[in-house]
C-alpha cells in the first residue's frame, strides 16, 4: 500500500536565477546562476549529486534536447540526467522526479533543474510552436491567452457575474501581485501598478488585457533533494519537507465529453483532493500557510483557489477583493509576485514557486517575509483549461 | 424516359461580406475616376478563409439538405478558380460531404460556360443516375479594374436525376467559338479583357442568338413560352437586346444580381437558374444561357414538383444573410493584394503531412467522430477508447458526422494575440446539441455578438494556407446560425 511523500524527502537547497529579459545571457548562463546558488546552500559539491532531472518546454528557443544541455553545462560525472516536459507544468515535474528517486532510496541525493530562455524570439508572448502533425490540421487558432480567457465567458454564464464585476476582481489579482514583486529582487517585473492601470491596458484576448497577463521572461531555478537523515548529516537544522506533490492530466473529458462547463478546472480539483490527503490536510483554508498558483492569467487565479479549495465556488471574487490573498490576508497568495511579476519561463516557473516557499518556511524571505509559515502551496498549471497538466506540491516544516 | 431527367434539388451560397462599390471607387477615384459610373450597390466578397471549393461545398450542402446521399452517382465541380490544378478539387468536396468513396467525380474548368457545360454534361450522361453539379467561384481582379466592380464571389449546386424533377430538362444547346472576349493565362492572377462593344456586338449579340435559336429548334419549344431568361452579363442592355433577337419576351429577362451580388462568373448562370427555380411556378419555362468562347443554351420546363420542395436557403436566403462591407483595403489584404505586416507570429511553418492528412480525411475533412455503441456518447473526435469515463469501451464507435450538428457556444474570446488574417480570432468550445463538443475558429462572426450559448453551425472553412508549399489547409468552424 503506497504510503504517498509526505516527509520522505527534505530539500536540501535552492537556487533562482534573476528573472528578466536577460539579453546578455544565454540559457547555460542562467542555469548555472541558479545551480551555484542551490549548490551552495546545499553545502555539497557536484560530484555528490546522484542523479538530474531536467526541465525545459521549448528548447527548440534555446538548448535543445535531451538530458544532454544539463549534463553539459554543469559538467556533471556522468549520472543520470532525465530530461522531462510537461507543459507549463515542466518545473514541477523535474522537481518531482527528483524528489521521488530519493524517496525510492535509489540515490541519495537529486537534483532538478528548469530553464526557459524565451526572449529570442524577436516579438512579446510566448514563441509560436506546432501543436503536432495532427492536431495541427483540426486544433482552433488558439493562443495561451485567448484559451484561458475563455475561463471568465463560462465563469461569468455559470455564476452570473457581469463583466466589470469580474473584471475588477481579476485587476484586484495582477495589483497584489505586483505589489508583492516590487519587493522582490529577483522578479522581472517591480513596478507597482493601479487597478486603473488594469482596467485600462490594451486587450490582448478579450476580456484579458495586457495586466492580465504574466510577464515573458527568461530564467530558471534549481533544487536539491535528499533525505532527512541525510540533510542533518551534512548539518541541517529546520528542515523543510516534502509533503505531497501531486499532478492530474486531462483524458478528454474536458475538451471531448459533455461534463465540464468550461468554468474552472476538473484536474486541479482533482489534484487538490489528492494531495491533501497525502499531506494530512483537512481544512487548507485554515491550514495552507501561503501559496503560489499558476497566475499566467489574473483569471486563472481567480478560479484556481476556488479549485483548491480556498475559497468556495462562485466566492472567490469575494474573497479577493476583500483582501484574502492579499500579502497581509489569512492566506497570501503569490508572496513573491508570481508568474505575473517573474514572468513565465516555462521549465523553470514550477521550482521558483518552491522557491520562495522554501525562503519563506526558512525566514529568508526579507520583506516578503510571512510571519509564521508551516505549509507553503504551489500551482503550477500546463497547458489550457481544456485540456491539461495540474500539478500541485505542499512543502513545509519536516515533521510539522 | 428522357422527359423525365431534370433538376432534383438546388442550392446556393453567398459568402456573406457585401463590398460596398462606392467604397471602391471612392479609394480608386484619384486613379479611375470613370469608375464612378459604376459605383452602384455591393458585390459578394468572400472572406479570407472562403474559396470556390468552400463556396461550392456549401451551396451543395443547401442543395441536399436532408437528402439520402448514398444514391449519388457523380459529382462535378465548376469553377475558373479551382484552388488546386493537379488534386481533384471536386474530391475535396466529396470527403467534406462524406459521400464515400464508389463515386465518380471531375472537376470542370476552363471558361465562364464551366457551369453551365458540367449542368448540360451531368443532363446528358444522367440516365437516371444522380449527379451533383457544384460550380464556385472566386475571381481576383485588379484594383481599380471594371472587374473589380463587377465580379463578386459565391456558388451554386444543382442536383440532376430522375423522377420527379422540379424542372425538367426540354433540350440543351452548345456552340462553340474561340471568340476571345477575356482570358486568363497559366500563373497570371487577372482576367486580360478586350473592348467591350465588340464583345457585345460580335460576341453576345452574334453568338448566343444562334445559340438559342438552335435550341428551340431541337426541343420544338417556342422562344415565347419562355418565362424565365437567365442570361449573365456584365454589359448593360445586352441581355435584352438578346432576348428581343431571340424572340423572347422582355418581361421574361431576369436580374443579374449586379446590384445585389456581382457576377459570379462559371457559378453565375446556375446562381440565376437557382434563384429562377426559388420564384417559378409549375409550367414555367426557364432558359439559362451562358457566354464563354461560345455559349450554353438549357431549357427547363418546370414541374408540380417544385411545390413539394423543402425550404433552403438558395439565392434568395443567401442575398438576405449579408453584412455590408464598407472596408476596401481590408477586400485587398484579403485578396492578397497588398503587402501587410503580418508579423512574426504569420510566418511559423506548420508544414503539411498529407500522409497524416489522408489516415484522418474522414475526421479533417468530413468532420466524422464517433458514437459508441456500448454506451451511446457521441464524441469528436474518435478515439480508440470511448471518453465517457463510465465506458472507455474499446473501438467501440461508429461514424458520427457532426458537419450538420448544430452547436452551441459553451465559452469564447476575441484574441489579438494569435495571428489571424482578420483579427481579432474569434474561436471558442461549442457544445454539439445531442453530445460532443470541440474548441473551435469561428468565422463570419460580428464583433461583441458572440455570446454564450449562442447557436451556431459548421462551415468548411480554410483553417490556413501552407504557404511554403502552395497547400490550402480546409478544416470545420463554427459560425452562427
Amino acid at each position: 500500500m503506497a504510503t504517498g511523500i509526505r516527509d520522505k524527502v527534505v530539500i536540501l537547497g535552492m537556487g533562482c536565477s534573476k528573472f528578466g529579459e536577460r539579453w546578455d545571457r544565454n540559457a547555460e548562463d542562467l542555469m548555472v546562476e541558479a545551480f551555484e546558488e542551490g549548490l551552495k546552500d546545499a553545502g555539497i559539491g557536484r560530484h555528490q549529486i546522484e542523479a538530474a532531472w531536467f526541465g525545459t518546454a521549448i528548447e527548440e528557443q534555446h538548448v535543445g534536447k535531451s538530458g544532454v544541455p544539463l549534463a553539459m553545462t554543469l559538467r556533471l560525472p556522468y549520472i543520470p540526467v532525465t530530461r522531462v516536459e510537461n507543459y507549463c507544468a515542466t518545473g514541477t515535474e523535474a522537481f518531482r522526479g527528483a524528489v521521488y528517486a530519493v524517496a525510492s532510496g535509489a540515490v541519495d541525493i537529486a537534483l532538478a533543474l528548469g530553464v526557459e530562455k524565451l526572449k529570442d524570439t524577436g516579438y512579446g508572448g510566448l514563441p509560436q510552436r506546432g501543436r503536432g502533425g495532427l492536431n495541427n490540421f483540426f486544433w482552433a487558432n488558439i493562443s495561451a491567452p485567448g484559451s484561458f480567457a475563455q475561463l471568465a465567458a463560462a465563469y461569468r454564464a455559470k455564476h452570473g457575474v457581469n463583466a466589470s464585476d469580474l473584471k475588477r476582481a481579476m485587476a484586484h489579482i495582477s495589483v497584489k501581485s505586483h505589489d508583492n514583486g516590487a519587493k522582490n529582487p529577483k522578479a522581472h517585473l517591480r513596478n507597482r501598478i493601479t487597478e486603473e492601470d488594469v482596467l485600462k491596458a490594451p486587450m490582448i484576448a478579450d476580456p484579458l488585457g495586457l495586466y492580465d497577463c504574466c510577464g515573458v521572461s527568461d530564467g530558471s531555478a534549481c533544487a536539491i533533494v535528499t533525505t532527512p537523515d541525510i540533510a542533518r548529516g551534512l548539518g541541517k537544522k529546520d528542515l523543510v519537507g516534502v509533503k505531497a506533490i501531486q499532478l492530474a492530466v486531462s483524458n478528454g473529458q474536458e475538451v471531448q465529453y459533455d461534463g465540464w462547463d468550461g468554468s474552472y478546472f476538473a484536474t486541479t480539483r482533482v489534484a487538490a483532493k489528492r494531495a491533501y490527503k497525502e499531506a494530512g490536510i483537512d481544512n487548507p483554508r485554515k491550514s495552507i500557510s501561503m501559496f503560489e498558483v499558476h497566475d499566467c492569467f489574473s483569471v486563472t487565479e481567480l478560479v484556481t483557489v476556488e479549485d483548491l479549495g480556498l475559497s468556495e465556488e462562485g466566492k472567490a471574487i469575494g474573497d479577493v477583493l476583500d483582501g484574502f490573498y492579499d500579502a497581509s490576508g489569512k492566506v497570501p497568495c503569490q508572496i513573491d509576485g508570481g508568474l505575473k511579476c517573474f514572468g513565465h519561463p516555462i521549465g523553470a516557473s514550477g521550482l521558483r514557486m518552491l522557491y520562495e516557499m522554501y525562503l519563506q518556511l526558512n525566514g529568508r524571505a526579507g520583506e516578503r517575509q510571512h510571519p509564521d509559515p508551516v505549509l507553503g502551496m504551489t500551482h503550477n498549471l500546463g497547458g489550457f483549461p481544456s485540456q491539461n497538466v495540474s500539478s500541485i506540491s505542499i512543502v513545509g516544516r519536516y515533521g510539522a | 424516359m428522357a422527359n423525365d431527367i431534370g433538376i432534383l434539388s438546388f442550392g446556393a451560397y453567398l459568402p456573406r461580406l457585401r463590398l460596398q462599390r462606392k467604397s471602391i471607387a471612392a479609394a480608386n477615384n484619384w486613379f479611375a475616376p470613370g469608375l464612378r459610373g459604376l459605383a452602384k450597390g455591393e458585390r459578394a466578397m468572400a472572406n479570407w478563409d472562403e474559396d470556390s471549393i468552400t463556396m461550392a461545398l456549401e451551396a451543395a450542402r443547401d442543395c441536399l439538405g436532408g437528402r439520402e446521399r448514398a444514391s449519388l452517382a457523380q459529382l462535378m465541380l465548376a469553377s475558373t478558380t479551382h484552388p488546386y490544378d493537379d488534386r481533384q478539387n471536386a474530391g475535396i468536396v466529396a470527403n467534406a460531404l462524406n459521400l464515400g468513396s464508389a463515386l465518380a467525380s471531375l472537376d470542370v474548368t476552363g471558361s465562364q460556360r464551366a457551369g453551365t457545360s458540367a449542368l448540360a454534361t451531368a443532363l446528358a450522361a444522367s440516365g437516371g443516375r444522380e449527379i451533383l453539379v457544384a460550380a464556385g467561384e472566386h475571381r481576383l481582379a485588379k484594383a481599380a479594374s471594371p472587374q473589380e466592380m463587377h465580379y463578386g464571389d459565391g456558388a451554386a449546386a444543382l442536383l440532376v436525376g430522375a423522377g420527379k424533377p422540379v424542372a425538367r430538362l426540354l433540350g440543351a444547346h452548345s456552340e462553340t467559338v474561340d471568340f476571345v472576349s477575356q482570358f486568363r493565362a497559366r500563373d497570371v492572377s487577372y482576367d486580360y479583357a478586350w473592348e467591350e462593344r465588340w464583345i457585345r456586338d460580335e460576341g453576345y449579340m452574334k453568338i448566343v442568338p444562334r445559340a438559342i435559336e438552335a435550341l428551340m429548334e431541337a426541343s420544338g419549344a417556342k422562344p415565347q413560352s419562355v418565362t424565365h431568361f437567365c442570361m449573365p452579363c456584365t454589359l448593360s442592355r445586352v441581355a435584352p437586346g438578346i432576348a428581343k433577337r431571340a424572340g423572347i419576351a422582355e418581361g421574361a429577362v431576369r436580374d443579374t444580381l449586379a446590384a445585389t451580388c456581382g457576377d459570379t462568373g462559371a457559378a453565375h448562370p446556375l446562381l440565376m437558374l437557382v434563384h429562377a427555380l426559388e420564384e417559378a411556378k409549375a409550367g414555367d419555362r426557364i432558359l439559362v444561357a451562358s457566354f464563354g468562347q461560345g455559349c450554353d443554351a438549357l431549357l427547363f420546363e418546370v414541374t408540380d414538383a417544385i411545390a413539394g420542395l423543402a425550404p433552403r436557403r438558395a439565392v434568395k436566403g443567401s442575398l438576405a444573410r449579408r453584412r455590408e462591407e464598407a472596408n476596401y483595403p481590408k477586400f485587398l489584404a484579403f485578396n492578397d493584394h497588398i503587402v501587410l505586416e503580418r508579423g512574426m507570429r504569420a510566418e511559423g511553418d506548420k508544414g503539411s503531412p498529407l500522409s497524416t492528412l489522408y489516415r484522418n480525411r474522414d475526421m479533417i475533412t468530413g468532420l466524422v467522430g464517433g458514437r459508441c455503441r456500448a454506451c451511446g456518447t457521441v464524441q469528436f473526435p474518435r478515439g480508440r477508447y470511448c471518453v465517457k469515463p463510465e465506458c472507455n469501451a474499446l473501438d467501440s464507435q461508429d461514424d458520427q458526422p457532426f458537419s450538420d450538428i448544430g452547436a452551441k457556444v459553451m465559452s469564447y474570446t476575441a484574441d489579438v494575440l494569435t495571428y489571424s488574417p482578420d483579427p481579432p480570432a474569434y474561436y471558442g468550445m461549442i457544445q454539439f446539441d445531442g453530445g460532443g463538443r470541440m474548441m473551435a475558429d469561428f468565422t463570419d462572426v460580428d464583433e461583441g455578438k458572440v455570446e454564450v450559448g449562442m447557436p451556431m453551425r459548421m462551415m468548411f472553412r480554410i483553417k490556413e494556407h501552407d504557404k511554403a508549399r502552395g497547400f490550402v489547409r480546409y478544416f470545420w468552424k463554427a459560425t452562427p446560425q
